[in-house]
């Protein structure tokens, strides 16, 4: 079968897994919602516009950029009650639409990273990503001064992972050269030097260190619509432009050098899949801490499934990454008392991967 | 109507050739230009002013010792090394300021063992040859598949085409990597170190296929490590030692015996193959050949003696046999070297008629040395010209019963040679030689395998007694 179709029809059949999975999540928690509610709750929500007006002076002001006022009108008024209306919309579809965010980001930069080092073993933490956001984060939270600029938790983070991956980078770069081993390590480097300021920062935090703690275990539970939008704007272009370099990750696969006899631009090459993974990565560690194994295993398993070309490998390996992280929450928050889902994937993720090499399945790329 | 509307003005020549050299690049300009090209790589000079011209289908063969920069150089005309002095043009154009995607339309590598250890499958392999010619959003038009196809039948993957790459043989896999450069549709094609890997059988096939290729209009510089295969298949060689050009031209300009000496610092023997006419390197051990020199004369045939001409004339002596029956195996070979021969006709004896000549050129002779070869009636007159000798050598493996077939006569001239020749064992022939021409030397070299007088009648003589 062509690539294409193979192509369309996993990623069709992983998108519907996914809103399955969604679905359920939705309706699995404290309180127990029929799927037929949520989909009229759903429904409820859908809106089209009905009347369009240009150019008053007022919607200058509320549209800048396009002068236009929409009205919109809800097509459907299901009888549902206002608590279940909450509990959807509110708490339980903003960590699950983040989760579903924040799984594919790390599945689709680990997928990257791995073929990218050419190393079964690459995470997308590899070049001190999370280490430098987990810096950030930690400071935001622990320092007893406020951060310059007035940094909010997440943009130090952010703004730390990105940092981090830029100096591994820029050490590992020589002559306008960058060889793949030494990014490895000096990656290695890199976060083992954050992760001693981390422990150095939580040590001196006092009260804020159980809060530190449970940011930097991963979870999703300060899930809100603001932080899902974020995520929803950043990625989007990101992701599309890693899609689009899946033919030179797989000529990567050879070798640099092969890779360059084929006409690939080896070093341009390298900048954008490390800068634009590492930015994925930077802005899924922000909003919801350093959950592991997620661009580990999902990469693995979906090669498994569907080959190592990726340019079937990384769409359906995000959207796997997606539903994976949407179900392994659903079970962290679904037992008796929460536990950051970074436990459960990790709890999860490290037997099903030995089962997997036991198996001798994953062994290579 | 044909119109000449060229009515030349001015010294119209010259014009012509500037602007063909300034701007299209055209059948007869050169495909490849390698202008005084040094490379440095650590602290090693892997390049040192290196310059060549590579013409339109043509198939050069890059030859000398390791670490003489032959990958090196192939790797500066895919501009995966920037040289540090100099310039690479293909075509025309310096590849140096080249995309890699303009570069890689241009000029296809298949690489040495190339370690492919995931599991994309052979046709998918091949088709990576296409990636300078599709575009990042699209999956390939019907030309693109139509090359991968050609390319898979030209080198003949197709039967294997769905099976992991990682699981083909070595041969294979070189085919695979071939098939791939060929999709890449490039005019210009380098192998390194096409055969290193490979048995015989698969040397020969990937070399005639480049061959075809070749025939075909692409231009192909190659790697070789073994000297008799590309002076077989290649147009023009170009010798490297130590980063820097030692020779170029077609292989016999190329591979002569002060070249290899130079390049290789060892012994080499260069011939013609018999059979394809081949420029032909026989690498000789360090053993033989230092400070040797006089006339050595054989008496012999078959196979021991072939060698035994090839190691003496190695050492540098002038060697001459007879007598010799012509297309025999020792005929051929001496042919091949070029040496002094006494020849009778095929099937003849060797009668009185050669003696004086055979006596003539012994007797000249600094060492005679006669090898253990079959005795019959028909050769017998060849032997017994060794007594003319005083510094004759016997070599012998085999005891004479096993190849005395010349009755009691034989014997009888066979012993009394033995009595005034040194008798040792084939392998020590070089040194027996070596005391003959520098006596004063015998008494200090004692050889220890040579045979003691008493043994000389020993245990294969009983049984005739």
């Amino acid at each position: 079968m062509r690539l294409r179709v193979r192509t369309v029809i996993w990623s069709a059949g992983l998108t519907v897994l996914l809103f399955l999975t969604m679905l359920l999540s939705v309706a699995i928690g404290p309180v127990g919602i029929e799927p037929t509610v949520i989909l009229k709750i759903l429904l409820n929500e859908v809106a089209v516009p009905t009347s369009v007006q240009f150019g008053s002076s007022s919607d200058y002001r509320s549209l800048p950029i396009i002068p236009i006022a929409v009205e919109m009108t809800h097509v459907f008024s299901y009888n549902v009650t206002e608590s279940d209306s909450i509990i959807v919309w509110q708490i339980r579809l903003p960590r699950i639409a983040l989760g579903a965010l924040v799984g594919l980001s790390l599945a689709i930069a680990g997928t990257v990273m791995q073929g990218f080092f050419r190393n079964p073993m690459a995470d997308p933490s590899i070049i001190g990503v999370s280490s430098g956001a987990a810096v950030g984060a930690v400071a935001a939270i622990t320092l007893p001064f406020a951060l310059p600029f007035g940094l909010e938790l997440q943009s130090a983070a952010l703004i730390g992972g990105v940092v981090a991956a830029f100096v591994v980078y820029g050490l590992a770069t020589e002559g306008g050269r960058t060889p793949v081993a030494t990014l490895l390590l000096a990656g290695i480097a890199v976060s083992t030097f954050l992760g001693a300021i981390i422990s150095f920062m939580l040590l001196r935090s006092g009260e804020s260190m159980q809060e530190a703690v449970f940011w930097l275990m991963g979870h999703l539970h300060f899930a809100t619509w603001s932080r899902v939008k974020i995520l929803f704007l950043m990625l989007p272009p990101l992701v599309i432009v890693l899609l689009a370099y899946g033919r030179d990750l797989n000529v990567l696969l050879l070798g640099e050098e092969e890779a360059h006899n084929l006409g690939i631009e080896v070093e341009q090459t390298k900048r954008v899949l490390l800068g634009v993974s590492s930015l994925v990565t930077a802005a899924a560690v922000a909003v919801s801490g350093v959950i592991g194994f997620v661009g580990l295993i999902v990469p693995h398993m979906m090669r498994l499934l569907v080959g190592p070309d990726h340019r079937i490998l990384l769409p359906t390996s995000a959207l796997a990454g997606a539903a994976f992280l949407v179900a392994t929450d659903t079970l962290a928050r679904s037992g008796p008392g929460e536990i950051p889902v970074g436990i459960v994937t990790a709890a999860l993720g490290a037997p099903f991967f030995l089962f997997l090499l036991r198996r001798r399945k994953v062994y290579a790329l | 109507m044909s119109s000449p509307h060229q009515l030349p003005t001015e010294d119209p020549q010259d014009n012509d050739e500037d602007q063909e050299l300034a701007d299209s690049p055209t059948e007869a300009s050169p495909i490849v230009t390698i202008d005084s090209v040094a490379v440095q790589l650590g602290d090693v000079t892997a390049l040192d002013g290196v310059s060549s011209i590579v013409e339109r289908g043509d198939f050069l063969g890059l030859i000398g010792p390791n670490g003489a920069g032959k990958t090196t150089l192939l790797r500066t005309i895919t501009a995966a090394i920037t040289p540090d002095e100099g310039s690479v043009q293909v075509n025309g154009e310096a590849v140096h300021s080249l995309p890699s995607r303009a570069v890689s339309r241009k000029v296809a590598v298949v690489p040495q063992d190339t370690s492919l250890s995931f599991d994309f499958n052979v046709r998918e392999i091949v088709a990576m040859g296409r990636t300078p010619y599709i575009s990042r959003f699209s999956g390939g038009e019907r030309a693109d598949r139509n090359a991968v196809e050609e390319a898979m039948m030209r080198t003949e993957v197709m039967d294997f085409a769905d099976r992991s790459v990682s699981e083909v043989s070595g041969g294979e896999r070189q085919r695979v990597l071939l098939a791939r450069a060929l999709a890449q549709d490039t005019p210009l094609l380098l192998l390194d170190e096409p055969t290193a890997s490979l048995d015989i059988n698969h040397q020969i096939r990937t070399l005639e296929l480049v061959r075809e290729l070749v025939r075909d209009g692409k231009t192909v510089i190659a790697a070789i490590h073994d000297l008799n295969l590309a002076a077989r298949y290649c147009d023009e060689l170009l010798l490297l030692e130590e980063g820097k050009k030692m020779a170029r031209g077609e292989p016999g300009e190329v591979l002569t015996t002060e070249h290899l000496k130079g390049a290789f610092d060892s012994r080499a023997m260069v011939t013609r193959h018999p059979i394809t006419g081949a420029v032909r390197v026989t690498a000789l051990s360090d053993d033989y050949g230092q400070g040797a020199g006089g006339h050595v004369h054989v008496i012999g045939g078959g196979g021991r003696t072939t060698r035994l001409l090839y190691e003496l004339c190695a050492a540098g002596y002038e060697v001459s046999i007879g007598a010799v029956q012509e297309g025999a195996a020792s005929h051929e070979t001496a042919q091949l070297l070029g040496l002094e021969m006494i020849e009778v006709p095929p099937f003849a004896v060797v009668d009185e008629s050669v003696k004086p000549k055979l006596s003539q050129i012994v007797r000249t002779a600094d060492v005679t040395v006669l090898v253990d070869v079959e005795l019959h009636p028909g050769n017998l007159p060849n032997i017994e010209v060794a007594h003319a000798s005083d510094t004759l050598i016997i070599a012998e493996d085999r005891p004479l019963s096993d190849r005395n077939h010349a009755g009691e006569r034989g014997h009888e001239i066979y012993t009394s040679l033995r009595e005034v020749a040194k008798t040792v064992a084939t392998n020590n022939v070089y040194n027996a030689i070596q005391d003959r021409l520098d006596p004063e030397e015998e008494t200090a070299m004692a050889d220890p395998t040579e045979i003691s007088p008493d043994q000389r009648d020993g245990p294969y003589e009983t049984e005739l007694r």
